[in-house]
């Protein structure tokens, strides 16, 4: 006797496989707590704002790391390039429209990733961490060499930008113009990002990351979906760097060395990569503890935050979120499918 | 009649034997305390300190008290934040601090529109004070040593030829500048520049000095940042034998910083430095800030350049508060500085009213060998030395067009 | 004969340059190598070695050589406790949470000493006989540049040997190749990484006191060096003592040549180099073909 057909469109595991891109309640929380933010903490913004260019720094390198795979030091390299780009063209008095700057600048870090993606995806492990981290060396001597253009060391400072859609002004020392344009940058680069991942083109990533010789063999073109995504984390990482020009009206070397890169890999690992949200999570913990614990006790948060690292690393995988999705899993186990 | 007159009297006592609460004026610092400028904070830190102990008459009745922020690295960015929140959160009354010129730069703009007094105790590029009305300087500008340097190297050296090696960031670049024109203006000539690396990390400078003997000038004038790198310095210098080949090592007092000096030993010997400050000056002032200072914080300890930058930051925002009776606003604190003269540890100081930059002697040393340490025998001096970059309109110190 | 003398004095600067950096890097391609991780701590150990050397000499008056050999074991049974407790906790696990591991255990490192020590840069005072100058014969050289040379040819010598003529070193060797073969040998792979572990970084601390003459020695080691020296172990090939060697002289020596003559080029040579030959040999110089 043969069970009762059932439609496939209803079966349990077509549901949740065509569901898990369904926006859920929960995901609107960083959005809210990010506008209670600025309601409740006006004298915060200036932290506020380096966060939120923080989280979408974050969330570029999500896409490649948590996503593709691809474990890179170089990252800033992008950051840098929308930076100076913005910066030069506002030092000089050639573009300092704000929106239209971000676009120039995602697409100078698009170009940049696309070339050195093409070039430097051919290799893996170690030998790519390297060839990442030397590319963004080299792009950092070549700033300090072109210290005409770029300012060198010293950077190019007070940048004149123009009013955001001509009205709001970008003042230095209370920044809600800056808080809340960068938000919404982050939301729209976020809803792009969020809807990337779960495109056929995302899943492939991800399917690359698991397994890459197995998506060679089902004809996936594999090396072409690295580097498009490579220069999409780029693109991304182009506008954080272009914003925090704006934000900062300076831009200097500091853009594009190991030490930004270096944070920025560590807030994702501690935020928990491949999650999207581990950006936010990571960032905010990074930066409230480097923050408050540096006023409290000036000389030893370096220490503190050693030990947080450590401890994460050895007791939870894949950062805080990895904690709170082992927990959840143990709440409320995973209904199994017929 | 007798409940008002007790009512009135009371209040009249109440009134009369209230503590007289001293005004407190809260001074915002914002240094590097911890990474790689630690060591320069704690100096500068520990020099507007003292100067607190060892005045506390003259600061009465106000109170100073400090808040300090950790601006972390030489980025800049924490430096913003840092003072963005001192301004905004915390509401000081006076800015202070800023150990490294990128620092400074690029909190100029908040300066500006927070619209406080701010005083420079280290962060030396020259045109720093242009870029805010509100910056005041008490440290000194690479303009000060490097032009002065060149004259004296001309005049007093009766040197011809000179190679120089320079870190490869502003500063750098700007003892360079400084030295070239005043030494080619005396007579002489720079017959090679030769960047050593960057202010990040301590090259080894074998290649760099080697390339220097090869040329076989009278003298090899370097400029390097304080500390590591300046010990580094002499060290290679001695390693290669390069006072017996002739050449003479001179320099702005950075490579010879005090904290440093000791530890170099007897390889410094010979070293000739061209500095507004040193431990071993002999003055009144000094003599009594050098001992306070070992009595706090130790016999093996020496004050030294940023040491004294902080002290004499200090003493001015103390003349400030007492000058406008607590109240600090900034357009009248300019006033009261215009020519405003403080007998520093390193000799009469001055603000110059124009540039608001730091007006002062500078000494011309030679390190021997004194009761089994390093001691710095002054050989020259030239009074009230301006920032000549400034004075002269040099590239960048030009004041912007408006 | 002057062309002579400036190309003497080139190799020679360069050389001892880059036996520092061999040094201190070896233990980081054979650790990577054996056991496969991704420890960026190795600069801190360096460093730890580094201090603790100072300090010997400067608090209990120890001789440089004594020193020397004191903060090689003290690092090397340091790192050993590490591994056991922490380290080995972490070999399955990704790529990542060891990079997160190791630079958590770096912050704490440079922390501890900033807070016992202090921020400043810790001098080192070489003995009066390697100071100076040498005569040799084309020219007078730097003493302790000739000196470094020499113990590197020494120690690359000594563990040339000990790789290809111990069994330890072929234990070592047989489990880089293949663990898994090693493993069902009968190998005892935990121990011999505790061992390796431990003498990398016991060298590593070597490389870090030899090398505080040029490169100096404050809380910020740990991180400043830490670039050149994965420069080094990428392109001398993972696991491999004669391939550390050689990158290690190659960019000491071209890192020297181009800062004389052409300062203002700065490191960006390195790194353009360094990226040309991992293009041309992804596996290093001297590194294992993978699959």
């Amino acid at each position: 006797m043969t069970p009762a057909a059932v439609d496939w469109h209803e079966h349990p595991a077509a549901v949740a496989l065509a569901g898990r891109h369904r926006v859920r309640a929960w995901e609107a929380i960083p959005w809210v707590l990010a506008l209670a933010f600025f309601f409740a903490f006006p004298k915060y913004l200036g932290f506020g704002t380096e966060l939120l260019i923080t989280v979408l720094f974050a969330l570029s390198l999500d896409l490649v790391l948590g996503y593709a795979g691809i474990v890179t030091l170089g990252q800033a390299a992008f950051f840098g390039a929308g930076a100076y780009t913005v910066g030069m063209l506002a030092k000089r008095g050639i573009w300092n429209e704000p929106i239209t700057g971000l676009i120039l600048a995602a697409v100078v870090a698009a170009a940049i990733g696309l070339g050195s993606g093409l070039v430097l995806l051919r290799t893996q492990g170690l030998t790519l961490l390297m060839l990442t981290l030397c590319t963004m060396a080299l792009l950092e001597e070549a700033a300090n060499l072109a210290h005409d253009y770029t300012g060198g060391f010293d950077g190019l400072d007070s940048l004149p930008i123009a009013p955001l859609l001509g009205r709001f002004e970008f003042n230095p020392l209370y920044p809600t113009t800056q808080y809340l344009y960068v938000l919404a940058v982050l939301f729209v680069c976020f809803v792009f990002v969020r809807t990337l991942v779960y495109s056929p083109f995302g899943q492939s990533l991800t399917g690359i990351r698991e397994n890459t010789l197995r998506m060679h063999a089902v004809g996936a073109p594999v090396r072409r979906r690295l580097v498009l995504c490579y220069a999409l984390s780029a693109a991304i990482a182009g506008v954080a760097g272009g914003i925090w020009a704006q934000a900062n009206a300076y831009v200097n070397l500091g853009t594009l060395g190991l030490d930004r890169a270096a944070t920025v890999l560590i807030i994702l690992v501690l935020g928990g990569y491949g999650h999207l949200y581990g950006a936010f999570v990571g960032a905010v913990a990074y930066m409230a503890l480097s923050h408050f614990l540096s006023k409290i006790y000036p000389t030893a948060w370096q220490l503190g935050l050693g030990l947080l690292l450590v401890v994460i690393a050895l007791f939870a995988r894949n950062g805080i979120l990895g904690i709170v999705e082992a927990a959840a899993r143990r709440i409320r186990p995973p209904r199994a499918t017929p | 009649m007798i409940k008002r007159i007790i009512a009135i009297t009371i209040i009249a006592l109440a009134l009369g034997v209230a503590p007289a609460r001293a005004q407190e004026v809260k001074v915002g610092v914002a240094l590097p305390y911890t990474g790689i400028g630690a060591e320069f904070a704690q100096l500068v830190d520990r020099g507007m300190e003292l100067y607190l102990k060892l005045n506390a008459d003259k600061v009465k009745p106000y109170k100073i008290t400090f808040i300090r922020r950790d601006v972390k690295d030489p980025s800049g960015a924490n430096a913003k934040i840092a003072v963005q929140e001192l301004l905004t959160q915390d509401n000081v009354d006076v800015l202070a601090g800023w150990i490294y010129s990128p620092n400074a730069i690029a909190s100029a703009p908040i300066v500006s529109a927070g619209k406080k007094l701010a005083v420079i105790m280290n962060a030396g590029t020259a045109h720093i004070t242009n870029l805010s009305p509100y910056y005041v300087r008490t440290s000194f500008s690479m303009w000060h040593a490097g032009y002065a340097l060149g004259e004296a190297s001309a005049k007093i050296l009766q040197a011809k030829t000179a190679v120089v090696g320079y870190t490869d960031f502003p500063p750098g670049k700007d003892s360079l500048a400084a030295f070239k024109r005043s030494f080619e203006a005396s007579g002489g000539k720079v017959i090679d520049e030769i960047p050593m690396g960057s202010a990040g990390a301590v090259p080894d400078f074998t290649p760099f000095f080697q390339r220097a003997k090869d040329k076989k000038p009278d003298l090899f004038f370097v400029f390097v940042p304080a500390g590591d790198h300046a010990a580094a310095v002499v060290k290679t210098y001695a390693a290669l034998g390069m006072r017996d080949a002739g050449i003479k090592l001179i320099g702005p007092g950075d490579i010879t910083q005090d904290t440093k000096l000791q530890a170099m030993g007897s390889a410094a010997v010979g070293l000739i430095t061209m500095h507004h400050y040193h431990a071993d000056l002999d003055n009144p002032e000094n003599k009594r800030f050098v001992e306070a200072w070992k009595k706090e914080y130790g016999a093996n300890t020496t004050p030294d350049f940023m040491a004294v930058g902080g002290y004499d930051g200090m003493a001015l925002i103390v003349h400030v508060v007492q000058a406008l009776k607590g109240k600090i606003e900034v357009d009248a604190a300019l006033q009261a500085l215009k020519g405003w003269k403080f007998a520093s540890p390193r000799g009469p100081i001055m603000i110059d009213p124009v540039t608001r930059d730091i007006v002062m002697n500078e000494y011309l040393s030679e390190a021997v060998m004194k009761d089994g340490r390093v001691f710095q025998k002054v050989i020259g001096k030239i009074d009230g030395v301006k920032d000549a970059c400034k004075e002269q309109k040099i590239g960048p110190c030009a004041p912007a067009p408006k | 004969m002057i062309f002579g003398v400036d190309v003497a004095s080139m190799l020679l600067g360069g050389v001892a340059a880059g036996m520092v950096l061999f040094i201190v890097s070896v233990g980081l391609s054979v650790t990577m190598g054996l056991m496969g991780f991704v420890n960026l701590a190795h600069g801190g150990f360096a460093m730890l070695g580094g201090y603790a050397i100072a300090q010997a000499m400067k608090l209990w008056g120890f001789g440089f050589v004594t020193a020397l050999c004191f903060g090689f074991v003290v690092t090397a049974l340091a790192s050993a406790v590490l591994e056991r407790l922490l380290y080995a906790r972490l070999y399955r696990a990704t790529e990542l949470d060891q990079v997160l591991f190791t630079i958590g255990l770096v912050f704490m490192m440079i922390a501890s000493v900033t807070l016992l020590v202090g921020p400043e840069n810790q001098p080192l005072r070489l003995p009066a006989f390697l100071q100076g100058q040498v005569n040799l014969g084309i020219t007078h050289y730097r003493t302790y540049s000739v000196v470094l040379i020499v113990v590197g040819i020494v120690i690359v010598g000594g563990l040339w040997l000990g790789f290809e003529r111990t069994r330890t070193g072929a234990q070592i060797r047989a489990a880089v190749d293949n663990r898994r073969m090693a493993e069902s040998l009968g190998i005892n792979i935990g121990r011999l990484f505790t061992l390796t572990f431990a003498f990398g970084s016991g060298m590593a601390a070597l490389g870090g006191g030899l090398g505080a003459e040029f490169l100096g020695l404050d809380p910020q080691y740990a991180l400043k060096y830490l670039v050149y020296f994965l420069i080094v172990v990428a392109v001398g090939g993972l696991g491999r003592v004669t391939g550390v060697f050689y990158a290690a002289l190659l960019i000491g020596v071209l890192d020297f040549t181009l800062k004389k003559y052409l300062p203002q080029g700065g490191t960006a040579f390195i790194y353009a180099l360094t990226i040309l030959l991992l293009l041309w040999r992804p596996q290093g110089l001297f590194g294992a073909k993978t699959t």
